[in-house]
C-alpha cells in the first residue's frame, strides 16, 4: 500500500507498461523534458528517453492521427492532448478515423491507442481550457471512455486502456492531479466496472471524476438529516456498468445523476435516460440530473464557481425527493 | 535509370487492371448495382502503379476517397474489392465500408479514406511505428492537390520532417479539388514548392509517365528506407471523369479535357512499349484480354456473394463488444 497523487497514478500506469513493452510510447505537447503541462509525465523522459517520450509540435490533428497510424501498424501509443478542449482541432482523427476503422474495414484492424485529455473547470482558465467534453466522445461508436477519480483507479484504468485493442479516451481531472489517495493494487481495473464509494439505502448518486468528492460531501450532510446516500463511481463511461447502477437503484429507489459537464446534451442525460427507460419500476421519484450551467465556462472566480455544480446542488435535489 | 523490361510489362498490366476495374465500376454503378459514391482513378493509373512498384509487401500506404488504383497497385484482391463495392458480406470490409473504405492490413493498405487530408496524419504514425519498432518499412501517403490546403497536410509534413520519418508524400495533382481547379484553389503551380517549408526534397514529375514516376519514387523510397527522411513527390495528372460518378463535370473546359485525353497514360505507355520493342502489339492484346477476364471474374464473384446478415450490423464496432441489436 502506498500513497500516490492522481497524477502519479496515471504516470505509474503508463510507466509500468512502458517498462514491459517497447511498443508503448507517449507523445504530445511538452510531455518530454518539460514533464507535461500538468506534470503527469514528469521523469518519464529521463527513464524512457526522447525516442519513446516524444514532444510534438502544437499540431493536434497530427498528434491524434499519428497515434491512429501507429496503432494500426504495431505500436500501442499513448497520445496526450494538453486540454480536452483542444480535441476540436484533432476531432476528425479521433471520430472519423480511430473510432471507425475497425468497423469500416470489416473488423480486420486493431486500434490499441490511448488518448489522454485533462478536463474540467476550477482553474480560472476560462472557456477554452476548462470544458468537460465526455458527451462528445461517448456519443461515438467505436470509442471507449474512462474517467478515474482516484490514484488507484487512474493507475488500473491506464493499464487496461493500454492493453485494450480499441481506442480509449482517458479523461483526467485537473483539480484532482495533486490529490493523494491510497494505492493498494497495481493491477488493471477492467473497463466497464464501476464501484460503490459509499453505501447507503435511501438514494443513489451516479457520478464519476471529481464529482465523486462533492457527492461524498453532500452525503455527509444528508446523513445528518437522516438520508443515507449511496455513491456509484462509474469510472468507465463506455462500456458502462449498467448492472451496478441497477443494483444500487433497485435498493434505494431514487437516483441523482451528477456530472460537471454543461447540462444540455451532456452524458448525464444519457445516464438519466437509461435509468428512466430501464429502471423506471424501481423509482419512487423522478431522476434528478445535475450539471453545469448551460454557458461557456466563465473566467471570474465567483462566476466560475457559480457555473460549476457542487454538493449544494446535490443536497437540494436530494431533499426534494423525500 | 535502367528499368527492366519485366518491370515495364508488369506496370502495363497493373495500369490496365486499374483502368478496367474502374471502367467496370463505372458501368456497374450506372446500372445501379453499386450503392453510394464511386470516385474513379481513370487517367491517374501510372502514379499508383509506378510508386507501388518501389514498395515491398510489408510497406504501408494510406489512400484516399479515389483509392481503387492504390489498392490494386499494392496487391489488393479484385474479387474482394468488387464484392465490397457491391456491399456483400464477403467483400473486403464485410459490406460495411464500400468504395471509400477498402483496406487490407496484411498488404499494408491502411485504408482508402472518405476524409480529404486524413491519410497524411495516419502516414506519420505508420512511419513512427517503423522507426520505433526498428524496421525499415516505408509508408507512402497518396493524396490529391485538393488536400494540400488542409491543415493536416502541413502538420504532417512538418512532423515527418522534424522526426525524419520514413514517409513518401505522393501528391496526385489532378488539377481539381472537386469542382475547384488548382489555379483557383491555390496560388502556386507546383505543390512540390511546399516541400521547402519543411526542408525536405520536393519534386514535380509527369504523373502520366510511369517511368518518370518510378524513377522519382524509387529514389524517395530509398531515401526513406535509409532513414534520411520524407520526400514530397508531386505527380501531375488529370482526372478524366468527374469528381464522382454522376458528376457531369461542367466546370472542366473542353479544350483542357481534350488536351489531357491526348496524354492518356495507357495508350501512351502502350505506344512506348511497342515503339521500344519491349512488348509487341500482340503481347499487349494478350495482357488486355487476360485483364478483361480478371475483371469479368471479379464481377461474377461479387454478384454471387451474399448480402450481409442483419446481425452483422452490430459486430466489429469493438474487438470485444457486440452492440445491442434492434428487435422488429
Amino acid at each position: 500500500m502506498k500513497m500516490m497523487t492522481y497524477a502519479e497514478g496515471i504516470r505509474e500506469g503508463m510507466s509500468i507498461r512502458m517498462r514491459e513493452d517497447p511498443n508503448v510510447v507517449l507523445f504530445g505537447e511538452d510531455v518530454g523534458a518539460f514533464g507535461g503541462c500538468f506534470g503527469v509525465s514528469a521523469g518519464m523522459f529521463d527513464e524512457f528517453g526522447a525516442e519513446r517520450v516524444r514532444d510534438t509540435p502544437i499540431s493536434e490533428g497530427a498528434i491524434v492521427g499519428c497515434a491512429v497510424g501507429a496503432a494500426a501498424t504495431g505500436l500501442r501509443p499513448i497520445a496526450e492532448l494538453m486540454f480536452c478542449d483542444f480535441l476540436t482541432v484533432g476531432m476528425d482523427q479521433l471520430v472519423n478515423q480511430a473510432a471507425k476503422m475497425r468497423y469500416m474495414f470489416g473488423g480486420k484492424i486493431s486500434m490499441p491507442m490511448v488518448l489522454r485529455m485533462p478536463a474540467g473547470a476550477g482553474t480560472g482558465a476560462a472557456a477554452q481550457h476548462s470544458q468537460s467534453l465526455e458527451a462528445w466522445v461517448t456519443h461515438v461508436p467505436g470509442l471507449k471512455v474512462v474517467y478515474p477519480s482516484t490514484a488507484e483507479d487512474a493507475l488500473g484504468l491506464m493499464l487496461s486502456a493500454i492493453d485494450d485493442d480499441n481506442p480509449v479516451v482517458y479523461f483526467e481531472n485537473k483539480l484532482l492531479m495533486g490529490v493523494k489517495s491510497e494505492v493498494k493494487s497495481l493491477e488493471p481495473i477492467p473497463l466497464g466496472k464501476g464501484k460503490i464509494v459509499r453505501e447507503g439505502g435511501d438514494l443513489s448518486i451516479i457520478t464519476y471524476g471529481r464529482q465523486v468528492f462533492d457527492a461524498l460531501k453532500a452525503a455527509e450532510i444528508l446523513a445528518a438529516e437522516g438520508i443515507e446516500a449511496e455513491i456509484v463511481d462509474l469510472r468507465s463511461l463506455y462500456p458502462l456498468d449498467v448492472e451496478l447502477m441497477e443494483k444500487s437503484i433497485s435498493k434505494t429507489h431514487r437516483a441523482i445523476v451528477f456530472t460537471e459537464e454543461v447540462k444540455r446534451g451532456g452524458y448525464g442525460g444519457e445516464l438519466s435516460a437509461i435509468i428512466g427507460e430501464d429502471m423506471f419500476d424501481y423509482l419512487d421519484a423522478p431522476v434528478a440530473r445535475i450539471g453545469a450551467l448551460n454557458t461557456p465556462v466563465p473566467f471570474a472566480p465567483n462566476l466560475e464557481q457559480f457555473y460549476m455544480p457542487n454538493e449544494q446542488d446535490v443536497i437540494i435535489a436530494a431533499r426534494k425527493m423525500f | 535509370m535502367a528499368i527492366s523490361n519485366e518491370l515495364m510489362k508488369d506496370m502495363y498490366a497493373t495500369m490496365r487492371r486499374i483502368r478496367d476495374f474502374e471502367k467496370a465500376a463505372s458501368k456497374q454503378f450506372a446500372e445501379g448495382k453499386v450503392p453510394g459514391f464511386v470516385h474513379l482513378y481513370i487517367g491517374e493509373e501510372a502514379i499508383a502503379t509506378a510508386v507501388c512498384e518501389c514498395l515491398r509487401d510489408d510497406d504501408f500506404i494510406t489512400s484516399t476517397h479515389r483509392g481503387h488504383g492504390h489498392i490494386i497497385a499494392k496487391g489488393g484482391d479484385l474479387n474482394l474489392m468488387m464484392a465490397e463495392l457491391f456491399g456483400r458480406e464477403t467483400g473486403y470490409c464485410k459490406g460495411k465500408g464500400g468504395s471509400m473504405h477498402i483496406a487490407d492490413r496484411d498488404k499494408g493498405i491502411l485504408g482508402a479514406n472518405g476524409i480529404v487530408g486524413a491519410g497524411h496524419c495516419i502516414s506519420t504514425g505508420a512511419g513512427l511505428s517503423s522507426k520505433i519498432r526498428g524496421t525499415d518499412q516505408v509508408c507512402v501517403c497518396f493524396f490529391g492537390d485538393g488536400s494540400t490546403n488542409q491543415g493536416t497536410f502541413h502538420e504532417s509534413l512538418n512532423l515527418a520532417s522534424i522526426w525524419k520519418l520514413p514517409v513518401v508524400f505522393v501528391c496526385e495533382n489532378n488539377h481539381y479539388g472537386i469542382s475547384m481547379s488548382q489555379e483557383r484553389h491555390q496560388a502556386i503551380k507546383d505543390v512540390a514548392d511546399r516541400a521547402a517549408s519543411y526542408d525536405m526534397p520536393g519534386l514535380s514529375v509527369d504523373g502520366n509517365d510511369p517511368l518518370a514516376v518510378y524513377e522519382a519514387a524509387s529514389e524517395a523510397v530509398a531515401r526513406a528506407r535509409a532513414g534520411r527522411g520524407p520526400t514530397l513527390l508531386e505527380c501531375k495528372t488529370y482526372r478524366q471523369h468527374g469528381h464522382f460518378e454522376g458528376d457531369p463535370a461542367i466546370y472542366k473546359p473542353q479544350e483542357e479535357q481534350d488536351a489531357w485525353m491526348d496524354k492518356d497514360p495507357l495508350p501512351m505507355f502502350a505506344k512506348f512499349l511497342t515503339d521500344n520493342g519491349v512488348m509487341t502489339a500482340e503481347e499487349i492484346a494478350e495482357v488486355d484480354k487476360q485483364v478483361e477476364k480478371e475483371i469479368e471474374d471479379a464481377i461474377a464473384f461479387a454478384e454471387a456473394q451474399p448480402i450481409p446478415s442483419l446481425e452483422s450490423c452490430v459486430v466489429d464496432v469493438y474487438s470485444d463488444i457486440v452492440e445491442e441489436v434492434r428487435v422488429r
